[in-house]
């Protein structure tokens, strides 16, 4: 059985250990915690990156890969990633498990030491990040930025929080701009490095066979010049709002031949709220299933979507809805889901659907305890917002709700936004 | 059924062949709460020309991965509703060269595996029903050709082979999918979802024997011998050609350069081959080779970049791509690196080194249920011991690598696909 520990290794860097024995590997990561802000979010998406092209023990890319070769191809690679309004930034890494070595030898504390290493000591150039480095990289984030656009399902829901949620940080992408990721300089990225060091709350990861003890001293070992000359304050949680009177609709247009219809609804509880197993309910009722309304109805009886699901942003209170269309399709695509959701905000639903949910949500909560990315996941949520509810005892509150919890989670849904991404010719 | 350990990997694997003919393969994995399993027929998109009773079908191209579609369909509704009642995560794939259908569950196994196998066994489709898919794999079609990655891929191989099957869309066209009847489905059905022509594969702290007495208890009790199938005879060795362009809705140029391999032989020889393969691709291109580095720095290449090697029946090729403002620098610079590797041979360090790691690697993946199945079902069809992988590993070295640059990695046998950014496109 996996056992879970908490520590806090350092003033308000927090340590979550997994100890299992059942898979072949071990997962290690870390991460800054920053406050998702268009001023900032280009330059921390940005840090990883440059920290992950050299250290002072390992100063290129040839040499890193190599020391990463002789762990057996272990990898650490640079993460980004918003968890509500908090921008998460740092590395994940995975490498074999200490008993798969050909030769036996600890793999551990020499991967902590690699990720500490990467994270206190680059390789630098008259005391900030070296340029050639830094410029690299901030083209390749450029690059990302652009590419974006590249696929189209995920194009329109970007664009839709960005419609949605404008003037809150959520609209905020992960990644942040591009004119913001352009002003970047190697001293303006080694002067935000300096404060995620000094003040960001730091999340540490670790999953595999080794006892928490051993984890906890090794990565202490790995980050003790790690600064202790500021205050890591807690973020806060992100801040309610109403959906307008009418909802907003945005349409864009773009060379497609298939149409993306998106929806932003405004869900009123969040992963803090008592209620927010019915709230995974009602998701998984409404679009988060293969026997879902979206799927079965608006996708398989009507043919009016290739796909059609829905998705909750549990930390911010907001469920996304998402649909390929054809272009002539949509205001009947789009009537039909409304007229889905008016069905079960009045509890026209069977109970097949609810009980269906329901084991579909359960079993995708004990399977994460089986996958190690999935787990990292999951914890790295629940670390963000403060949590530490563990998969089995969620399915367990998801096991007692009761339909009339599914109708009232489903009453304070309220649509916000609805953006369009048609064709050029249409 | 037959238990054997494979102690360097730490699994146990239990495997059986029915009388109807199909091999089961159960990986049995304590500690887990999941289980998975995955119903695979040697039948994928390449799979058009066949032989059926003593006669030769041509069928349009697309036919495999309709019936994909279509198999959900039971006479009493729709399985993979039924699954998911039961909080079963189903699916299916086709790839060119097989058909998979699997779920991942954490309660009720042996319900949701009958299930399985028994929409898989017994089709049912009906005029009506395949006109409406037409309608739903249609939109699929557009939806991946609006996708750069998938059209960059689809040209490398058309651009690589002259007329092996590997170079159409698994999906086929709306054209192509317009001529599917109910019959061609029952007769596709006929030759390949027959016992002997499948593979069951499944992963969890299961029990095996079980397994194995349903598969017998819902299965047909026979199945057909080998089904004859034609891709057109041997290729040329050289690619058919150089260079192949498109132009679409992107921000930077998205590319794949391939080479083509000489196609692998059935049995153990596969496996090492692919091993080989795999290695000649880490070596030339792989994230920790010296010219991944160099063209990393000089910003021709990205993170997106990478490199595998594929095979299939009757083909088998290197492909090395992702984003890059100049793809045909990347290329003369994967072209140049491969002549001096071929010239002045691998390092042996580096060899050894991205030996190990790539042994690494592939013992991380069996972590994954999905990948251990996936790949046991591909292994016996290729007729493979795939868990012995240790053992292949330490009989290769870094002159199997080297010939294989030399014969395979060279200009005439290479071909770069490119998507470019429209002109008139705004970002």
């Amino acid at each position: 059985m996996a056992e879970l520990t908490r520590s806090e290794l350092f003033p308000g860097v927090h340590l979550t250990a997994v100890h299992t024995e059942k898979f072949k590997s071990c997962v290690l990561g870390a991460s800054f915690l920053a406050p998702l802000d268009r001023t900032t979010a280009a330059c921390n998406a940005l840090v990883p990156s440059v920290l992950r092209r050299g250290t002072q023990e390992h100063p290129d890319m040839e040499s890193l890969s190599a020391a990463l070769d002789e762990l057996y191809g272990g990898s650490i690679e640079p993460v980004v990633r918003t968890r509500g309004e908090t921008q998460c930034v740092g590395f994940l890494g995975s490498f074999l498990d200490d008993a798969y070595t050909l030769d036996g030898s600890a793999i551990l504390e020499k991967a902590a030491g690699l990720l500490g290493e990467l994270l206190l000591r680059p390789c630098t150039e008259q005391g900030v990040f070296r340029r050639d480095y830094t410029d690299s990289e901030r083209q390749n984030l450029i690059d990302r930025i652009r590419a974006q656009v590249n696929d189209k399902r995920s194009y329109a829901l970007l664009r839709l929080k960005r419609e949605m949620c404008a003037g809150e940080p959520f609209g905020v992408d992960r990644l942040g701009d591009e004119s913001s990721a352009r002003a970047i300089t190697p001293e303006s990225l080694w002067a935000r490095y300096q404060d995620l060091l000094r003040t960001a709350p730091m999340e540490l990861y670790y999953c595999g066979s080794a006892k928490p003890e051993r984890v906890a001293d090794a990565l202490r070992a790995a980050l003790s010049q790690l600064p202790t000359d500021g205050v890591r304050t807690p973020l806060p949680r992100p801040a309610a709002k109403e959906a307008p009177a009418q909802p907003r609709e945005v349409v864009e247009s773009l060379d497609v031949t298939q149409g993306k219809l998106t929806m932003g609804l405004r869900t009123g509880s969040t992963v803090w709220s008592e209620d927010y197993p019915a709230l995974l309910l009602a998701n998984a009722i409404f679009g988060g299933t293969t026997t879902s309304r979206l799927f079965l109805h608006v996708r398989e009886k009507l043919s009016l979507c290739y796909y059609a699901s829905s998705q909750l942003e549990k930390l911010k209170g907001v469920m996304l809805v998402s649909s390929g269309v054809e272009f002539d399709k949509v205001g009947e695509a789009r009537a039909e889901i409304l007229s889905q959701l008016e069905a079960c905000r009045k509890g026209a639903f069977e109970d097949w659907e609810l009980e269906g949910a329901r084991r579909s949500v359960v079993s995708a909560l004990h399977s994460a305890m089986d996958a190690q990315a999935r787990l990292e996941d999951f914890w790295l949520g629940q670390a963000v917002a403060g949590l530490t509810e563990d998969p089995e005892a969620l399915a367990r509150r998801v096991e007692e709700v009761t339909r009339e919890q599914v109708v009232a989670a489903f009453s304070s849904l309220q649509l916000d936004t609805i953006y369009f991404l048609k064709g050029r010719e249409a | 059924m037959e238990k054997t350990i494979y102690s360097r990997v730490g699994e146990t694997l239990f495997h059986t062949r029915l009388e109807n003919g199909l091999p089961i393969y159960v990986n049995v994995k304590p500690g887990f709460r999941k289980a998975f399993a995955f119903f695979a027929t040697n039948y994928g998109g390449m799979d058009m020309r066949f032989q059926l009773d003593g006669t030769w079908q041509e069928t349009p191209a697309g036919v495999a991965h309709f019936l994909e579609h279509k198999m959900f369909d039971t006479k009493e509704g729709n399985a993979l509703q039924d699954l998911a009642a039961n909080g079963a995560s189903p699916n299916a794939f086709t790839s060119s060269a097989i058909t998979g259908y699997y779920f991942e569950c954490t309660e009720k196994f042996e319900e949701n595996l009958k299930t399985l196998l028994s929409f898989v066994s017994v089709p049912w489709f009906t005029p009506e029903s395949v006109e409406k898919e037409q309608g739903i794999i249609g939109q699929e079609i557009q939806m991946i050709e609006d996708d750069p990655e998938w059209q960059v891929f689809i040209h490398l191989l058309s651009g690589l082979y002259e007329h092996h099957p590997i170079r159409f869309s698994v999906a086929g066209s709306r054209e192509s999918i317009s001529h599917i009847t109910a019959d061609t489905l029952y007769a596709c059905h006929k030759a390949f979802y027959n016992p002997a022509n499948m593979v069951l594969c499944v992963a969890g702290d299961v029990d095996p024997e079980q397994v194995e007495r349903l598969a017998r208890e819902i299965l047909p009790k026979d199945g057909l011998s080998d089904i004859p199938r034609d891709y057109g005879g041997p290729e040329p060795t050289h690619a058919a050609h150089s260079v192949q362009e498109l132009r679409m809705e992107v921000s930077t140029p998205i590319f794949q350069l391939g080479f083509k391999a000489d196609p692998l032989p059935q049995g153990p020889e596969h496996l090492r081959g692919e091993l080989i393969g795999t290695l000649v691709s880490e070596v030339l291109a792989g994230s920790s080779s010296p010219l991944y580095a160099r063209l990393y720095r000089e910003g021709l290449i990205n993170k997106n970049f990478g490199s595998s090697f594929e095979a299939y029946p009757g083909c088998a090729f290197l492909a090395a791509g992702g984003e890059s403002r100049s793809p045909e620098a990347v290329r003369d610079a994967l072209l140049e690196e491969a002549r001096r590797l071929s010239e002045e041979g691998v390092d042996e360090a580096l060899f050894l080194r991205l030996k190990k790691a790539l042994y690494g690697a592939m013992v991380r993946s069996l972590n994954s249920f999905e990948h251990v199945c996936i790949e046991q079902a591909q292994s016996h069809f290729a007729g493979v011991d795939y868990l012995d992988f240790p053992a292949v590993f330490d009989s290769i070295g870094k002159a199997d690598v080297e010939e294989a640059l030399r014969t395979w990695c060279v200009p005439a046998r290479s071909t770069l696909a490119v998507v470019r950014p429209k002109e008139e496109a705004q970002a």
